[in-house]
């Protein structure tokens, strides 16, 4: 069974991203973070992440280039609705997908459908 | 923090909070458009205070004269949102968003008209993202600059009988290499920031649906 890291510093967008996740990945468990530092200790334990940008400290794209640095291969996907070219950009030099903020199920099912193949592939 | 109230609860907060986030984070992609250099944000702070309070906070981290863009918006619910910046960095946008084509005569001349600009394209970025969320439209009226100090600002005269209190939205933004800070407040009365609030409570049943508040579906 695949683990998805849900990292943002907001509680109703981590239960919005559950829900997605619930409706697209039903078999998937679901793993929360509030900040940065406490995604960098659960994520060990994830097979994919979707990380908040905008939080408190560690803003989620240094996250993403902090855990893409330990799993090369792991699905990242980076939420929000900030798109600036240095941010896109930065995104996808490191392999990490864009999704729109706010999340809907449909703007997150393409990413989420992705890390399910390359999972199963991996395995 | 002293003056704050307890208008929200913690999840109403979170959702207001989350609700400005995006609304600033799509703020700040026009900006960068406009600017044509990388914009960076703070977390916004969200925090429901008397105007006096949030006239002291504003004292409290800038001592030298303000400039605002202010804005009035009405719809379900109303009031006035401004965009706030100590005298020099508005200068500084102003030049940032003008560029290098203005001369010194000039960039005073387009000065007011710039900042009211940037301000309607700030302002409207968040506004707008947040009644599109509460699926609420706002109507908004034309920018206005004004310069003064907090207190000013904060005045409400048509308000005070019915207890005027500030959402004070406090982000810090950053424009390429400038030195550029600024502040988002909306002054709502109380009633207004109730319907806002039950508009958060059926946004919030909105997204996370009927089972509630729990997290496993």
């Amino acid at each position: 069974m695949s683990t998805i890291l849900i990292v943002d510093d907001s509680k109703l967008a981590r239960i919005v991203v559950g829900k997605a996740v619930a409706s697209v990945q039903p078999g998937w468990s679901r793993v929360e973070a509030a900040s940065a530092e406490e995604a960098e200790s659960l994520v060990d334990g994830a097979d994919v992440m979707i990380v908040d940008y905008n939080m408190p400290g560690c803003n989620g794209l240094e996250l993403a280039e902090r855990v893409r640095g330990r799993f090369a291969d792991m699905p990242i996907a980076l939420a929000t609705a900030n798109v600036q070219d240095e941010i896109v950009a930065k995104a996808r030099s490191i392999n990490v997908t864009f999704v729109p903020k706010p999340i809907t199920e449909d703007g997150l099912r393409g990413f989420l459908s992705g890390a399910a193949l390359r999972l199963k592939r991996n395995v | 923090m002293s003056g704050a109230f307890t208008i929200l609860s913690e999840l109403e907060h979170d959702a207001l909070t989350e609700l400005v986030n995006i609304g600033v984070s799509r703020a700040a992609s026009s900006l960068r458009k406009m600017v044509g250099q990388h914009v960076t944000l703070s977390v916004p702070s969200v925090e429901v205070v008397t105007r006096k309070t949030a006239a002291a906070l504003i004292r409290e981290r800038e001592s030298e004269l303000l400039v605002a863009v202010r804005q009035d918006f009405e719809g379900a619910f109303f009031g006035r949102a401004l965009l706030i910046f100590p005298l020099a960095s508005s200068v500084e946008l102003v030049r940032a968003v003008t560029g290098d084509v203005l001369s010194a005569d000039e960039m005073k001349e387009m000065e007011s008209e710039a900042l009211a600009e940037t301000g309607n394209v700030v302002i409207n970025s968040c506004l707008a993202t947040m009644a599109n969320m509460l699926q609420k439209p706002l109507t908004m009226s034309l920018p206005q600059v004004i310069r003064g100090d907090g207190r000013l600002f904060f005045e409400l005269e048509e308000m005070d009988t019915r207890g005027g209190v500030v959402l004070f939205l406090y982000i810090n933004f950053s424009v390429g290499g400038w030195d550029i800070r600024g502040y988002i407040a909306m002054l709502m009365d109380l009633p207004s920031l109730d319907a806002l609030k039950s508009l958060i409570n059926e946004f919030i049943q909105r997204v996370i649906g009927p089972e509630g508040q729990s997290n496993e579906a």
